[in-house]
């Protein structure tokens, strides 16, 4: 063909046809969070599931208070309340199956407890005799992430790991507002997209990164409305009310579970407390906006309406407050037990065999515990 | 074995090997990155492994570091055995935040129930003539994160050993790949590959009295060069390949120092900062009697990595080495 019979035979044409990978529509969170409690659709609701959250959340509840105390009598290095939180927490946990996998982030112990691990355990990290006091294949719990959305790949890939090997299991990684903000949760969320991994993402939105509130953090409709742009499905739900919040993740693990890959939850709650005993939040925020949430507490809500529906009486409450002040005298008493502590552990965990390296400075670190040893027996104490 | 098959073999070749036979011999081995499967990767070292081994063991990720070697972690935790490749040492710094906050610590936090069999091949290093962000020696951050493995092979045969072993290890490992080495030659059969020394062992390449170049992954065949044309100055010039930077082998480099009283630490990577400060100091502090010069570093200079017409002034050549010979106080012995 001769140039000038290419040039004749050249047309200009649209370019190849274009259409959505994904259907957006579907994939859309609804205008307004959620919502059960109060609502005609609690009824739909098994009575038991009910009385079971309730019973969850006051001992939630009574473990926040009691993990603070615990700050205040230096049992605890520092503690992150999720108090304001326990539905979302507790609802994490409950809509697991056994072998299903939790990734909590630092304000999840509750989560973690509710999951099955022993509450000292869970609080070792922030006791600060060890970094994850709990065996996370024992109870499919991952260790608690202070780096925020750093868990979230590991949920990823140990669902798709799951998946490759034919286990039907789901991971539920937990993260929060101000965690939505980092590169992570955008890695993480893109990959389980691509691969449709069994992950669920339970996004807390507590309205605060510390100090921050969610307007400086982003400029999204809401935090569900990411999903769609991962072209996974995005749910808003009311997170002070457990039974919302159980539906939606259960609904989300199902969904999972059955192939349909990852989902993400934006929970609305409130952080009622300070970010830590450590934290002042007047400095941030006023006392009219707490008290406001405050009227809108998760235990509260599912209180008024078990009560009201005749499934709670007088005794019930007092039966679940017994319960959860139980656990908070076991939990006192057995943190008010000095942790055995082993300084040679330093050195065993950091590779499968100690470096020479590593040996040597063990030897030196036993050489001077040694010495301390000689010196207290002779009486003189520690140099 | 056939004698057809002992010829040479290029270090990306024997890499490409170890991938498959560790991926024969093991089904919990997945490898995973940027271009890894329908191309082969970048450098061709996982050619083939798609369609040997399926799409699912051998994975085109999207296209973000962190979240690839964050999702090895997962994978890891569920029981696989992760080969992660970051496609260059410069790209690799998006997963940094996952190597610190969890590949070197997962272990550890968990009192040993959460090891992470995992290995993160990094290509590093100069003189390929890449442009900006191709070419960093980014072994001295890795160095300085407990927790890690860093091994570097500089030969055909330990390419092939030592990444074998680096699967197998129970702990992570950063496998640093000489990207100038990828194209290198050695006699090698890979029906029946020479077992090498284990990780974590030092090699003596060249035996000498005169004086000990330590060195490791690129800088190893530069040193034998060096130590050729040292013999014209009237040197014999000893050379150590370290193969792994940690494990670090105090054992054989201060033996071979002993031997010759002086030594020269010689790498691509910065000298302020960089391996050859942490060398010199363990030499001086295990073999100071049997010094007669100061432990001296060849080094590339404390500079952003040069653009490519640039390098040659950049990287440590033998000049360099043998100007840094000459000022071991030879005078003083006379």
């Amino acid at each position: 063909m001769t140039v000038m019979e290419q040039r004749g035979a050249y047309r200009p044409a649209p370019p190849p046809a274009w259409q959505p990978r994904t259907e957006p529509a579907p994939l859309l969170p609804d205008a307004e969070p959620y919502r059960v409690l109060g609502t005609e659709a609690a009824e739909r609701v098994d009575p038991a599931l009910l009385r079971t959250l309730y019973a969850r959340l006051v001992r939630g509840r009574r473990y926040n208070t009691q993990a603070t105390a615990l700050t205040k009598q230096g049992r605890l290095a520092v503690y992150p309340s999720s108090t304001g939180q326990e539905a979302c927490e507790i609802a994490a946990a409950l809509a697991l199956q056994e072998r299903d996998w939790l990734f909590p982030s630092y304000r999840d112990t509750l989560a973690v407890v509710t999951r099955g691990v022993d509450p000292v355990e869970a609080l070792t990290l922030l006791r600060g005799d060890w970094h994850t006091g709990y065996d996370p294949g024992a109870h499919r719990v991952a260790p608690l992430s202070t780096p925020l959305a750093t868990q979230l790949p590991h949920a990823v890939g140990l669902a798709h790991a799951a998946r490759l090997k034919g286990d039907d299991v789901v991971a539920l990684a937990m993260v929060g507002d101000g965690g939505t903000s980092e590169g992570d949760f955008h890695e993480a969320l893109n990959f389980a997209a691509v691969w449709r991994a069994p992950v669920v993402f339970l996004v807390q939105n507590n309205g605060f990164a510390i100090s921050v509130p969610l307007a400086k953090q982003t400029a999204a409709p809401s935090l569900a409305h990411k999903a769609v742009g991962y072209g996974m499905p995005g749910r808003l739900v009311d997170g002070n009310d457990a039974a919302a919040v159980h539906e939606v993740l259960s609904d989300a693990v199902r969904h999972a579970r059955a192939g349909g890959g990852p989902t993400l939850v934006e929970a609305v709650t409130y952080r009622v407390d300070a970010h830590t005993n450590a934290d002042d939040a007047t400095r941030y925020r006023g006392e009219t906006e707490v008290a406001a949430w405050r009227r809108h507490d998760p235990v509260d809500l599912l209180e008024r309406e078990l009560t009201g529906r005749g499934l709670l009486d007088g005794d019930g409450v007092r039966a679940a407050r017994e319960d959860a002040e139980a656990m908070a005298a076991d939990l006192r008493a057995r943190m008010n037990e000095d942790p055995e502590l082993d300084p040679t552990d330093l050195f065993a965990h950091v590779y499968a065999e100690p470096t020479p390296q590593l040996r040597e400075q063990r030897d030196l670190l036993l050489a001077e515990l040694a010495a301390e040893a000689e010196a207290e027996a002779s009486g003189g104490g520690p140099r | 074995m056939t004698t057809a098959a002992v010829r040479p073999a290029t270090m990306a070749q024997a890499l490409t090997r170890a991938l498959r036979d560790a991926m024969t011999a093991d089904p919990a081995v997945h490898v995973l990155g940027e271009d890894v499967g329908t191309l082969g990767g970048v450098f061709r070292v996982t050619d083939g492994l798609a369609k040997e081994f399926g799409e699912e063991r051998c994975t085109d990720t999207p296209l973000a570091e962190a979240g690839i070697l964050g999702a090895a972690v997962g994978m890891a935790m569920y029981g696989l055995r992760p080969v992660v490749e970051m496609q260059f040492d410069a790209f690799a710094y998006p997963a940094f935040e996952q190597v610190v906050s969890h590949v070197t610590k997962m272990r550890n936090r968990t009192r040993g129930a959460l090891p992470l069999p995992l290995t993160i091949r990094v290509p590093y290093g100069g003189g390929i003539g890449g442009v900006e962000h191709h070419s960093d020696s980014s072994e001295a951050y890795y160095m300085a994160t407990p927790g890690l493995h860093v091994v570097t092979p500089a030969t055909v045969a330990d390419a092939y050993g030592l990444l074998r072993e680096s699967i197998a290890s129970d702990d992570p490992v950063v496998f640093l790949e000489p990207k100038r080495l990828y194209w290198s030659k050695e006699v090698w059969n890979p029906e029946q590959p020479a077992p090498v020394e284990p990780t974590g062992r030092a090699v003596v390449r060249r035996s000498g009295r005169s004086a000990t170049l330590i060195t490791y992954g690129p800088s190893l065949a530069v040193c034998m060069e060096a130590a050729e044309a040292a013999r014209a100055e009237g040197w014999d010039l000893e050379v150590v390949d370290l193969r792994s930077l940690v494990p670090f082998d105090d054992e054989t480099v201060c033996a071979s120092v002993r031997r010759t009283g002086r030594a020269v630490v010689v790498h691509e990577s910065g000298s302020f900062g960089g391996p050859g400060g942490e060398i010199a100091a363990r030499v001086t502090e295990r073999c100071f009697h049997h010094l007669e010069a100061p432990v001296l570093r060849v080094a590339g200079f404390d500079i952003p990595y040069p653009p490519p017409m640039l390098e040659r002034h950049h990287l440590p050549g033998v000049d360099r080495i043998l100007d840094a010979v000459g000022r071991l106080q030879w005078e003083v012995e006379s």
